[in-house]
């Protein structure tokens, strides 16, 4: 057993000589991330306005979402890859759908959450239904929003991984394939890259989501 | 033959559920296994992984959550912990697990889902027991209650619902992680998708979907009942939009 060659947890030998591949998947796993979370939010934002205003509809679309959100990624994976096949499209649509359940609850939390008074006030002032929408509820909805894109955003990069069954997880694909030569700098260079990866997504929303609401900012300082 | 087809005959063949030797098979050191070509047996095997898994967090869990929440303390550490086993991929532990001591297979899936079934359990029992009204508090210590007694006649029927609310989360989510275990020679339900993967038979993975899938919302629908039925009545709200 000591005659085995080395197998250390971290080596930069290990991250120098595979940067092509590393970044590779790296690249992969951010532009997957960053487009099912884009196209989940293009689809909430109607869907949670329509849950909010066609009443009826409001617990078919909250029960359907529930649902989707209890299957699990790999049977959702594996639901899709007889019709989409092995590869991007099958994960991307799995993490959409994974996203989107996320957004429609809180962005739906976000517009009921809004103060009726000021919703009263917009309407005296003679505030058409659109405008009341984007100028003032869409503004106050806007914390419990970018909560919900935070979450979102965060759990798509844990998600992305599981695409290893379709031969497509990004940064999982190293963390598999270090599982099987049993190669642990592989593992843990490609799990630190991806919670790296998550931090600083959540980060950068954070503080686009900070610059986009001045008064929050005000409101706490006073 | 479509795919729909094949699956359909996949689920309705009888030895795809019994398996063609049994449940079980032996090991070589003397003990069993269930057996990976047995639907029931796997399914057993699922419920198995998940209910060691959810059992050892509620145990962790339960009482720190509850001693925490009884305090007052530590909500912080609560909402962090929760925070960053989101952004953890289960996938991830169950890889660095398979490198370090404590190998692969269903034990270290077990722990895994453990770690994962933790963080809904602790933030649930925490904020249910801090969350009781100040008053209600203040009326049964003015009523000469001891602080275990506010704790265990008070502030935890009051915490109930939200503690079996986390459960449910913790229970319905370790049911749909526990599929994962077939990636790295683990057992339960997700061995049929994997295997029909790799050996192309997309009807046994449609089927391999269906049967995860019909197992995770038949687990989520009876915590949910069971939910309900340990809460008391009025305590029983119907909210769209949870918390």
């Amino acid at each position: 057993m000591d005659d085995a060659p080395p197998n250390p947890w971290l080596s930069w030998r290990y991250v120098e000589s595979n940067w092509t591949e590393l970044s590779d998947q790296l690249t992969i796993h951010t532009t997957l991330t960053l487009q099912a979370v884009a196209i989940a939010l293009a689809i909430a934002f109607p869907l949670a306005v329509v849950a909010r205003n066609v009443r009826w509809l409001t617990r078919p679309i909250l029960g359907l979402t529930g649902v989707l959100y209890t299957i699990p990624s790999l049977a959702l994976f594996a639901l899709l890859v007889p019709f989409t096949g092995i590869g991007r499209t099958t994960v991307l649509i799995g993490l959409v759908v994974y996203a989107l359940l996320v957004l429609v609850r809180n962005i739906l939390a976000g517009l009921e959450g809004v103060d009726r008074d000021v919703v009263d006030a917009a309407r005296g002032l003679g505030y058409s239904k659109l405008r009341l929408l984007w100028g003032v509820e869409i503004p106050n909805a806007l914390p419990s929003i970018v909560a919900g894109l935070r979450i979102a955003t965060v759990t798509t990069v844990a998600l992305v991984t599981v695409g290893v069954v379709v031969g497509y997880g990004g940064l999982g694909q190293l963390m598999f394939r270090g599982f099987q030569s049993n190669y642990r700098a592989q593992i843990a260079t490609s799990v630190i890259l991806c919670l790296l990866l998550a931090l600083v997504l959540d980060l950068a929303i954070m503080l686009a989501a900070r610059a986009a609401m001045p008064w929050a900012r005000r409101r706490r300082a006073s | 033959m479509s795919i729909w087809a094949d699956a359909w005959e996949y689920i309705s063949t009888g030895v795809n559920w019994m398996g063609e030797n049994g449940l079980t098979r032996p090991t070589y050191d003397g003990g069993w296994k269930f057996a990976q070509d047995s639907i029931l047996a796997l399914t057993i095997e699922h419920l198995y992984m998940s209910f060691a898994a959810v059992g050892l967090a509620a145990l962790t869990a339960l009482p720190l959550g509850i001693a925490l929440g009884h305090a007052r303390r530590g909500g912080g550490l609560t909402v962090a912990l929760s925070n960053v086993s989101r952004a953890v991929p289960t996938l991830a532990l169950l890889t660095l697990f398979a490198a370090s001591a404590i190998g692969f297979g269903n034990r270290a899936v077990i722990i895994a889902a453990a770690i994962f079934a933790f963080p809904p359990i602790l933030t649930n029992a925490f904020t249910g027991m801090a969350d009781v009204d100040a008053d209600v508090r203040e009326a049964a210590e003015g009523q000469g209650l001891t602080r275990l007694q506010v704790a265990t006649r008070v502030e935890l029927p009051l915490a109930w619902p939200l503690i079996a609310a986390g459960l449910r989360t913790s229970a319905s989510q370790t049911v749909a992680t526990v599929p994962l275990a077939a990636l790295v020679a683990g057992g339960g339900l997700g061995v049929i998708i994997n295997t029909g993967l790799a050996t192309q038979r997309y009807g046994e993975v449609l089927a391999g979907g269906v049967l995860v899938a019909a197992l995770t919302l038949a687990v989520d629908a009876a915590m949910g009942a069971l939910q309900r039925r340990l809460t008391p009545p009025p305590l029983r709200t119907t909210s769209l939009v949870p918390a």
